[in-house]
């Protein structure tokens, strides 16, 4: 009989052991974006996305308050992740307005592209996107992907833009992560387009405080450092130009859905075009040097333009 | 299981063989990097450990000490000291200081702490000078356990030296790091693959050592301590990372 109740007892946590196991799985499998989306898709509120990427949610949320400014409502879902995550989403319609990056993304769309410069990645990116979406004005903003060195440097050596590179007698040490010794703007592109001899030294901190600090203190002479970036300022660094596109560019861009009218569409080309680059540098130091919150960062701009 | 095959051919891939990037290069930088962490960690926690073991003094706070030097985040201690030393092995080099100078203390004092107090006792009756108790006695029979400590410090270190190449000080790091950011699985498990073979070579040398250090006469767990008011501990010879509170 003891043993019995034992036996019983046990069963039952056998039982309550499954389910539980049956009930987190039910909780894995279900997709936290689809009930959000589902949810605003019953509504007529425009759903606007950003990449998990402070610099991307500061813009989406410049383009939620004029939209909000325009009488528009707006459905925030910001931070989703990164492109392979929310691409998907905006393709499947789930996502109606999108800050994104022209180059980057064409590359998602179209690997095999070979469009490299501004006008060029953008004319492109109009034929690739998928029915459905479109892309509205892109900003003269960009956020790319640059070499850059310091202010002393440049002015030593009589740099203006990466050809000029050339022209260094001493030895030149790249920096970056790892991964950029075999992009195809890497190191070895530099010897076979510009006749550029340099050595690499990996640093895995994606163009970060450790990159900036290296390049500040001659390590590396040239660093791979996202030209938005507002260490470039606050170091004293200079991104070299890059006339021939060897850097694919980033210009921002929004992503727009049919549900994004004709007059919503006109009110985020607005925005794009009173973003310059300054601005986007800018709106990202406001964001990690003064650490304030996008909304702050969106709103200050936007009463500063006197757009709306 | 495909992954596993992928990542095995990626390894034995000629063209992966040569240059700074070959696996034999950053192979011998990562073993050059734990060798050089292990000699400068031995050198700092071994004596200190058995000015602990011998005498006796300042257990708890080196306990405490070393408790707390564990808990420390590696990568994080690793990104402040190269924001403050610059790229470069410097930072790495310290970090995992930190990292295995905790295991090889414990296992140095506690390695002391395990001799029976009779023994000692004994050799001072003899007429044993403290140097000779140290050297003629404790050495000996507490090494065992120093082995243990330094068989889990190593263990920590040539895992974690793969971030060494985080601030370019290079290593299996490389592998792993370029893999997780171009989505080369199969590179990234191959470093991985090498990092654990790494490891498990170090975990058969320091077995082997441990079994041939043991003086003869010394049989573990037979040790009883017969002065109940002794503040050492009763031995165990076995790793210190087990050691008891």
């Amino acid at each position: 009989m003891f043993t019995a109740n034992i036996k019983k007892g046990r069963i039952a946590a056998g039982v309550i052991a499954v389910g539980a196991v049956v009930a987190l799985a039910g909780c894995a499998t279900s997709d936290p974006l689809d009930a959000g989306s589902s949810d605003s898709a019953s509504t007529d509120s425009i759903v606007i996305g950003s990449q998990d990427y402070y610099s991307s949610e500061i813009i989406a949320e410049i383009y939620a308050q004029a939209l909000e400014a325009n009488d528009y409502t707006v459905d925030r879902q910001f931070r989703i992740g990164q492109r392979e995550v929310y691409l998907p989403e905006i393709e499947a319609g789930k996502i109606d307005l999108f800050p994104e990056y022209t180059g980057s993304l064409l590359q998602a769309l179209e690997p095999d592209t070979t469009a490299t410069t501004s006008d060029d990645v953008y004319t492109a990116l109009e034929s690739a996107l998928p029915d459905g979406l479109r892309v509205l004005d892109k900003s003269e903003a960009s956020d790319q992907n640059s070499y850059t060195v310091t202010e002393a440097y440049a002015s030593e050596n009589n740099l203006t833009d990466i050809a000029s590179l050339k022209n260094v007698t001493t030895p030149i040490v790249v920096g970056g992560n790892a991964e950029l010794e075999t992009r195809p703007y890497g190191p070895a592109t530099l010897k076979e387009k510009y006749g550029i001899d340099t050595t690499f030294q990996s640093i895995e901190d994606s163009g970060g405080p450790l990159t900036v600090k290296a390049l500040v203190d001659n390590t590396i002479q040239l660093g791979n450092i996202y030209t938005a970036d507002p260490n470039i300022k606050s170091n004293n660094l200079v991104a070299l130009a890059d006339p021939d596109g060897l850097f694919v560019a980033d210009n921002v861009v929004p992503v727009a859905s049919t549900k994004v009218d004709d007059k919503a569409a006109d009110i985020i080309n607005k925005v794009s075009a009173a973003l310059t680059e300054d601005d986007l540098v800018e709106l990202n130091s406001q964001s990690v040097n003064d650490q304030k919150s996008a909304e702050v960062i969106a709103k200050a701009w936007l009463d500063d333009k006197k757009l709306f | 299981m495909n992954l596993l095959v992928d990542a095995l051919a990626w390894i034995f891939d000629p063209s992966h063989q040569t240059g700074a990037n070959g696996i034999p290069t950053r192979l011998a930088q990562h073993l050059a990097i734990s060798l050089l962490v292990l000699v400068v960690a031995s050198a700092i926690a071994i004596p200190v450990g058995y000015l602990i073991g011998h005498t006796g003094k300042g257990r708890t706070f080196a306990v405490s000490l070393t408790g707390g030097f564990r808990s420390l985040p590696t990568l994080g201690l690793l990104i402040i000291l190269a924001l403050a030393l610059g790229i470069g092995l410097e930072a790495p080099l310290i970090a995992l200081i930190v990292l295995a100078v905790p295991p090889i203390l414990a296992g140095a004092y506690s390695g002391f702490e395990a001799v029976d107090r009779r023994t000692v006792d004994a050799a001072r009756a003899v007429g044993m000078t403290e140097w000779q108790i140290v050297s003629k006695v404790e050495v000996p029979l507490g090494l065992p356990l120093l082995i243990g400590g330094l068989r889990s410090g190593t263990l920590q270190i040539i895992a974690t030296a793969t971030l060494a190449d985080y601030v370019g000080a290079g290593g299996l790091g490389h592998f792993i790091f370029v893999g997780q950011k171009t989505n080369d699985y199969p590179q990234m498990l191959a470093g991985s693959l090498l990092v654990i073979a790494l490891a498990l070579l170090s975990e058969g040398i320091f077995a082997l050592l441990q079994k041939l250090v043991v003086p003869r006469g010394v049989v573990a767990n037979q040790n009883t301590d017969v002065r109940t008011s002794s503040p050492r501990r009763v031995a165990v010879v076995g790793s210190p990372t087990e050691e008891r509170k």
